[in-house]
């Protein structure tokens, strides 16, 4: 391991300022307060600095820099994350990449994009359209999060279905680890030598290298794509549909589920005519050539019919889809009107148990007084309940937390894991010592300090400590609300 | 635990303790790929068998000694498949074998929801490490990222972590109907439509140029096969005819793998131009993986793959004492180094056999 020196705050500043021009450079805290969080509001940190390079040189520098000082780097890129993985170090640099934002190729033979990290996800999709091209995942939030967020956390959409996640994507990653040294995992060919290094930096939260520059994989633009919206009397029925569709061998570009409380939500807001007397509504999309989506429309109503769908109405238009998923997206900022706050995790869990963790969901809704609407990825198993709550009020946030904690142990205990998509982050470190057991998260840390030995890039995310999990542990059964004591503990 | 695992887990803690090396085996099939390696036999057959299949869930869980020709005839008899198509070399080969080695057949470059290798369909694994610890990397769900994705990274390790005890592999439904065309083409003209099909909405699931003929396989609904007919042209090749030249290709078993020259497989992006090799070639992936069967120094090949922006593996036979693989640059090898030393200290499993020297 290498010996760092750890400066005092002015003389890390100062040194800082050598390298980083004055408009690149926040220490203030009126200026670094808006780095504080990420889309995870209910942990804040301010840094001690924030950093906004314009150069690579300049990262490499402040890399270096904090590297021999022995201060701490977390990146950023939009901040849209919602685990808390880019909260910043209090005695460290806040690392924003979100000024790297050129495109630099597209490339229609290759059907490529390479860009920097700080480019936003949807901007990829707009620069290859005259292409006749896009780039496949696509979250919700992607009018403002980058593709160096995107990798750091594995981001999924509503299409990664059918299409895969950031993972399956991206081609090629280039950057620096935390000493300043130049790294490039996978490449332009379909592998590369050695281990899949690649494998491992999407979705390390920025915790094993800095992200400077992406080559994503672009896919042709369907010709056609409809969507079916199918009602359901019964979250369980609208669950083994689901299944159905899958096991009748069909591989929907996007299935997606809102049960009702969250129709009912959006529906005000987005218009997008949802059957707000449904238990939950189904969108199912097809996507290829004209005759490939008719025989898979067709296919897709028979099953769901079969499977007690109520109402099913299939989109005429690309209005009348884009109208369907109106809702779907906007489900988000639907909550942040319906409450003063909300809290969205993310657990995933086999298909087949949906319509149990709803169940199981509406229990806790009751127990813990706080409404939970459900919109989510149901191809993928993905959950996000959405907890409805008041941030000013503490009683409130410790409930909420406590509700969501509890969804992700659940989704444990169903054989799932406590992150689909969104990242452990701050947020879900607790609920990792019921995923794995020590040796396997002390794995984690060894493949940490492959990478970043002296552990000082976005250090104290996703690998909870020995003596966190303890008392961890040791919480949940002096608290008594341990869910399921038939669970062994440690 | 049960017996058969506890007697691993005691030979891998044995072999840490004394720091012998073990050569992890099981059918052999692949006894012939990467680089010399040397130990006591590791063999996990007796650990085989199916432990979990919903084909709603789209996920099977295998043990690492269950034959590969089981676990997919499992999957056949559901309507489901193996999307990576991988290469069995022989009917011993098994579940752990194939994920170890990574490889992928003429599938890996299809469009649409098939495409990708083995990596991409790995959602999870238990390992024996070094220690003889068991370590479970992600899970039996879709999505998952839930720390980081080491299971992945098993994929191709070639054994040098550890021992792959189980596996979670994602399947997919088999095509509903699939047709494939002959073109009569050069190499350069061959690459050139390729290229161009891949930034069109085609459903192409696998490609094969050799000998003046390019050979492509569409799969997906009859509607859109038969729009795509009409689309591409070409000779359409009679069905069995057709299944026998993929399964061929697969298994390495055409006409062209015959023969005694060096076969090395280049990888490169799909988009390069001819190689400036001397040697015959297939090309697949469309574009992306081209065997060569050449007698020319391993450094002018590797080099030219370099060049192109891609790596280069003496695949079989040849001189295997310098290396098989594009050797990798000092900034990766540290991390490589760090990871085995990570995973399996005394450095005892499948020494050498990925990077030399590791
Ligand atoms: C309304 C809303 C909807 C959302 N919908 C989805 C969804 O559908 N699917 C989904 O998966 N997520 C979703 N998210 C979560 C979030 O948008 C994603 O996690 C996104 O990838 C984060 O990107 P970002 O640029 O904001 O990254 P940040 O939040 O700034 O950072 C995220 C992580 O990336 C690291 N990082 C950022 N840039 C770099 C870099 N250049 N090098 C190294 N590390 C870096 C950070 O350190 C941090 O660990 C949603 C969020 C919101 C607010």
């Amino acid at each position: 391991m290498e010996s760092a020196v750890v400066e005092s705050r002015p003389e890390v500043l100062a040194a800082l300022a050598r390298i980083l021009p004055r408009e690149a450079l926040l220490v203030e805290a009126e200026d670094t307060r808006p780095y504080e969080c990420d889309g995870l509001t209910l942990i804040r940190q301010r840094p001690m600095a924030v950093a906004l390079p314009q150069t690579e040189a300049q990262v490499v520098a402040v890399l270096r820099l904090c590297h021999r000082l022995g201060v701490p780097v977390v990146p950023r890129g939009a901040g849209t994350g919602l685990a808390g993985s880019a909260l910043p170090d209090a005695g460290g640099v806040l690392l924003s990449m979100a000024r790297f934002n050129r495109i630099l190729a597209v490339d229609r033979r290759a059907c490529t994009a390479t860009v920097e990290p700080g480019v936003r996800n949807l901007a990829i999709s707009e620069a290859a359209a005259p292409q006749g091209l896009y780039y496949a995942p696509d979250p919700s939030s992607q009018v403002a999060c980058t593709i160096g967020g995107n990798v750091a956390e594995n981001s999924g959409g509503v299409h990664c279905l059918k299409y895969g996640l950031t993972l399956h994507n991206v081609l090629r990653v280039r950057g620096y680890t935390v000493d300043g040294e130049a790294v490039e995992f996978g490449s332009l060919a379909p592998d590369a030598a050695g281990l899949d290094l690649l494998a491992l930096v999407v979705g390390s939260e920025g915790m094993l290298a800095v992200t400077m520059e992406v080559t994503v994989r672009l896919v042709p633009r369907p010709e056609l794509a409809r969507c079916i919206m199918a009602s359901f009397a019964d979250v369980a029925q609208a669950g083994d549909a689901v299944a159905a569709l899958i096991a009748a061998g069909i591989i929907p570009a996007g299935l997606e589920m809102l049960d009702q409380a969250a129709s009912r939500l959006v529906e005000p807001f987005a218009h997008a005519g949802y059957d707000l007397e449904a238990a939950a509504v189904l969108l199912c999309e097809s996507d290829g050539t004209p005759e490939e989506v008719e025989e898979e429309i067709a296919h897709m109503s028979q099953v769901l019919r079969a499977a007690q769908a109520t109402r099913i109405q299939v989109s005429r238009d690309e209005a009348e889809r884009l109208k369907f998923w109106a809702g779907r997206k906007n489900a988000f900022p639907a909550a942040g009107r319906a409450a003063p706050a909300y809290y969205c995790t993310d657990g995933t869990i086999p298909r087949k148990h949906i319509g149990q963790m709803l169940k199981s969901i509406q229990a806790m809704e009751r127990r813990y007084g706080l409404s939970c609407p459900n919109v989510f990825h149901a191809g993928d198993g993905n959950l996000h309940p959405l907890v409805l709550f008041d941030d000013s009020d503490p009683d409130s946030v410790a409930r909420a937390e406590a509700f969501g904690a509890e969804i992700l142990e659940e989704s444990v205990r169903l054989g799932g894991t406590v992150t689909g998509e969104h990242g452990v982050g701050m947020e879900k470190l607790n609920q990792m010592c019921s995923q794995f057991d020590r040796p396997t998260l002390d794995a984690f840390a060894a493949v940490k300090r492959a990478f970043d030995p002296a552990g000082t890039l976005n250090p104290g995310k996703v690998i909870p400590s020995l003596h966190r999990c303890a008392e961890y542990g040791r919480q949940r059964v002096v608290g008594g609300a341990l869910p399921h004591p038939e669970l062994p503990r440690f | 635990m049960d017996a058969t695992l506890g007697q691993l887990v005691e030979q891998v803690r044995g072999a840490t303790q004394a720091r012998t090396p073990l050569r992890i085996r099981a059918g052999g099939s692949k006894d012939f790929y990467g680089n010399p390696s040397r130990g006591q036999i590791l063999d996990p057959r007796p650990w085989q068998g199916i432990e979990a299949y919903d084909p709603s869930e789209l996920v099977v869980t295998a043990r690492a000694g269950t034959r590969l020709a089981e676990l997919e005839a499992v999957l056949a008899a559901q309507g489901q498949m193996l999307a990576f198509e991988p290469p069995h070399f022989g009917p011993d080969a098994t579940v752990g074998g194939c994920v170890a080695a990574g490889l992928a057949g003429p599938r890996r470059a299809s469009a649409g929801y098939t495409h990708g290798g083995l990596r991409d369909f790995l959602l999870g694994a238990r390992l024996l490490d070094g220690r003889g610890q068991l370590l479970r990397f992600g899970g039996t769900v879709m999505k998952n990222v839930a720390g980081y994705d080491v299971a992945r990274v098993l994929a191709g390790s070639l054994g040098v972590l550890g021992l792959l005890v189980d596996v979670s592999l994602k399947v997919l439904p088999l095509p509903r109907a699939e047709v494939t065309l002959r073109f009569e083409l050069g190499e350069a003209q061959a690459l050139e439509r390729l290229c161009d099909w891949q930034g069109r909405p085609l459903p192409v699931s696998g490609s094969a140029w050799c000998q003046g003929a390019l050979t492509v396989r569409l799969s997906g609904a009859e509607a859109a096969l038969a729009a795509a007919r009409g689309r591409l042209g070409g000779e359409a090749i009679a069905a069995a005819d057709a299944s026998a030249f993929w399964q061929d290709l697969r298994e390495h078993q055409l006409e062209w793998f015959a023969g005694e020259l060096p076969l090395w497989r280049l990888a490169v992006p799909p988009q390069a131009p001819p190689l400036a090799l001397v040697g015959a070639q297939l090309i697949e992936w469309g574009g992306g993986q081209r065997w060569l069967r050449s007698a020319q120094a391993p450094a002018r090949i590797r080099e030219e793959a370099a060049r192109l922006g891609g790596h280069a593996t003496l695949f079989r036979g040849g001189d295997r004492a310098g290396g098989v693989f594009s050797p990798l640059n000092p900034a990766l090898l540290a991390i490589h180094r760090r990871l085995k030393q990570a995973f399996d200290p005394a450095g005892i499993f499948n020494p050498d056999r990925l990077v030399q020297g590791l």
